[in-house]
């Protein structure tokens, strides 16, 4: 390695030398004819000839003629001829972040993968009309009427997740009439503001119940119940009941604060829902039998592979199984199906969790979703419910833009159907 | 998006129609937002904004007919560039009139927020919101990329928006049975959320408009309505 490196830099070396004979070739000859004129009329020795020429060699090949400067502008010459060869479209595609060209109609010309994906950009579309909210607008016009060369502004939206963007336009070059938009994201540092306030909101006011009960039976242990031994166990199991949820309370809100933190996921790659919901049920085989419910599949035939997220699939399918288990438990069984839809614009895969029992009053079926949202608080607490299982569901369901549809009529049995697009 | 024509202002003047339709939605969308998020949180300042930003949908309107009529009148536009013409002028009425409701909704937020209100009602009313919003803004999209066969879903999500107003009308109802105290309020939240529910209906409408310029047809019209709140009474919510 180290003998290698010696021998480059020695003909790195010997190079450079030659290189600055080479610039100094003008002077070297001027020289070389003043002293073969010297020689020739004043009629010098050889040895003082061949002297003096060498060292005119030796001062030209030390000559310093700016050689650095010269070949960093051949350099520059070189570069400059690499990157007008570059392709802009492979330079945008380089660029991680959304990134847009457009012209002076504000027509876009080439949007890179990243504003494809985000945005569902095409070319040929009007920025204009995509990007809506009032400060783009502003910032676009104010680009394109030339009032300013570059601008960026901070922009939210806030359906179907809530997102922060940085958008920096500036116009390229001189007179190309084109415009170019980059979208930096800054979702997450806002989320992580916004999750610390919701999530002290939401915890503060659901263990207020919980926590009030438990403080009321301390004190009628201290006081009045104080010897009274079955009293005692009685109330140890109500306050044991009510700290376990206040934990699984606490288990839902951090795992649904974590999924408000990334709204956007990166799918992981192809996964077998058919799969995912055998180990959902294999997983709550044994809840459902103490529950007294069968679960039964009805599978139809083929693959059901979609791009997604495993562990939020699995979540997503979890929460549905046990909610028919618990709330359908006197139908005394539950039935899970997977279909592909047929005829539909974009195919799906259709996964329908449907139980029979007392089944959901249509008034309440729009909201069932929502955070905390009860139907009978007393079921919802003898059931061990914490209010958030379905909108952990829906948060996962948005973020693969797939549905959650419900079906039900009182006294039949509810079924929560999943429409999962395969893309 | 549109084809070329021999006298190129006229595109241009096509696109700056688009244009303002575009930037009056994203007005429209951004007072909705708000209206909303002041009612939620309480916020009168917030309120009062979109109160004051009302007159920049007023004015773009103006301009949008101004700009319609004379296109009309000028270049006498043929086949699908009158749609899009008349459809601009029918698109920013209902703009217009999604920015009143907004603007309404800011103006109750006082009346509304007064006193302490249960979290779960508001809630409500932000999940209808969520529902309309998200209408308006798949549609505003659809007018951007012209991919009228997403309009299809648009029609699901207008039943959402009617089953959540009817269930939350339920709410407020049982709400101002309970106590008496609540009816100021309950009140005032029954209007937003009709509010809210006619923004819906108005992004529906746009959708209608955006179809027809696009195709020349009309969009086939099966849906029932889905509002059920006229047969919602008191008697119905009292413990049997």
């Amino acid at each position: 390695m180290g003998m290698a490196r010696t021998a480059d830099q020695e003909r790195g070396r010997i190079r450079q030398s030659l290189d600055r004979i080479w610039h100094s070739r003008w002077l070297l000859g001027a020289g070389l004819a003043a002293v073969l004129l010297v020689y020739a009329f004043a009629g010098e020795s050889v040895s003082m000839l061949a002297l003096t020429l060498a060292a005119l060699f030796i001062a030209a090949a030390a000559w310093p003629v700016d050689q650095d400067k010269a070949s960093a502008d051949r350099a520059a010459v070189i570069e400059a001829g690499a990157l007008k060869s570059l392709s802009g479209e492979y330079l945008a595609a380089a660029i991680t972040d959304p990134l847009i060209v457009f012209d002076n109609n504000a027509t876009i010309i080439h949007a890179n993968a990243a504003a494809t994906n985000t945005f569902r950009l095409a070319t040929g579309m009007s920025l204009a009309l995509k990007f809506r909210a009032p400060e783009v607008q502003a910032l676009i016009e104010r680009v394109l009427s030339g009032e300013a060369t570059s601008g960026s502004v901070e922009t939210s939206s806030k359906l179907p997740v809530e997102r922060v963007y940085r958008m920096s336009v500036s116009a390229v070059g001189h007179d190309t009439a084109l415009y170019l938009m980059i979208c930096k994201d800054q979702s997450e540092a806002r989320r992580i503001d916004r999750m610390r306030a919701d999530f002290i909101a939401n915890a503060s006011h659901e263990m207020r119940t919980p926590l009030a009960s438990i403080a009321g039976f301390i004190e009628t242990l201290r006081g009045p119940a104080r010897d009274d031994a079955k009293a005692r166990e009685q109330f140890l199991q109500i306050m044991q009941d009510q700290t376990r949820r206040m934990s699984r309370l606490i288990d839902d809100l951090l795992s649904l604060s974590r999924l408000e933190m990334k709204p956007h996921l990166t799918f992981e790659a192809q996964v077998d829902i058919a799969k995912i919901i055998e180990t959902v049920i294999a997983s709550l085989t044994p809840q459902a039998t103490e529950n007294g419910v069968a679960i039964e599949r009805d599978f139809s035939d083929g693959s059901f592979e979609l791009a997604g997220n495993r562990d939020e699939l699995f979540q997503v399918f979890e929460n549905l199984l046990e909610n028919a288990c618990k709330y359908g438990r006197s139908g005394g069984r539950v039935v899970v199906s997977i279909r592909r839809s047929e005829g539909a614009a974009e195919p799906e895969i259709i996964v329908t969790v449907r139980d029979f029992g007392p089944g959901i009053a249509e008034e309440h079926i729009p909201r069932v979703t929502e955070r905390f949202y009860r139907i009978d608080a007393e079921t919802s607490h003898a059931r061990k419910g914490t209010g958030l299982g379905l909108a952990i569901v829906k948060h996962i369901l948005t973020r693969h833009e797939a549905r959650l549809s419900i079906e039900s009529e009182l006294g039949k049995g509810a079924a929560f159907t999943v429409h999962l697009p395969v893309r | 998006m549109q084809p070329m024509h021999t006298v190129s202002a006229y595109d241009d003047e096509l696109k700056y129609l688009a244009r303002r339709i575009a930037s009056m939605g994203g007005h429209a969308e951004r007072m909705v937002e708000q209206a909303i998020t002041a009612l939620v949180s309480a916020d009168t300042r917030l309120a009062q904004k979109v109160v004051r930003d009302d007159p920049i949908l007023d004015e773009s309107q103006r301009d949008i007919d101004e700009k319609a009529v004379s296109v009309i009148a000028r270049r006498q536009p043929m086949a699908r560039d009158l749609r899009e013409v008349i459809g601009a002028i029918r698109i920013s009425a209902d703009l217009e009139r999604i920015g009143d409701l907004a603007k309404n909704v800011a103006k109750r937020v006082v009346a509304a927020t007064e006193g302490q209100q249960p979290v779960s009602l508001f809630r409500g009313i932000e999940a209808l919101a969520d529902l309309a919003l998200s209408q308006l803004k798949e549609v505003l999209d659809v007018y951007a990329s012209r991919e009228v066969t997403k309009l299809g879903f648009i029609r699901d999500h207008d039943d959402d928006i009617d089953a959540m107003y009817t269930s939350l009308f339920r709410e407020l109802l049982t709400y101002m049975m309970e106590d008496p105290r609540n009816i100021t309020p309950c009140t005032h939240l029954l209007f937003c959320a009709k509010n809210v529910e006619r923004i819906g209906d108005h992004a529906t409408n746009i959708a209608e408009t955006i179809y027809h310029i696009v195709t020349g047809e009309q969009m086939a019209n099966e849906r029932p309505k889905g509002d059920k709140t006229d047969r919602v009474t008191a008697s119905l919510l009292l413990p049997k």
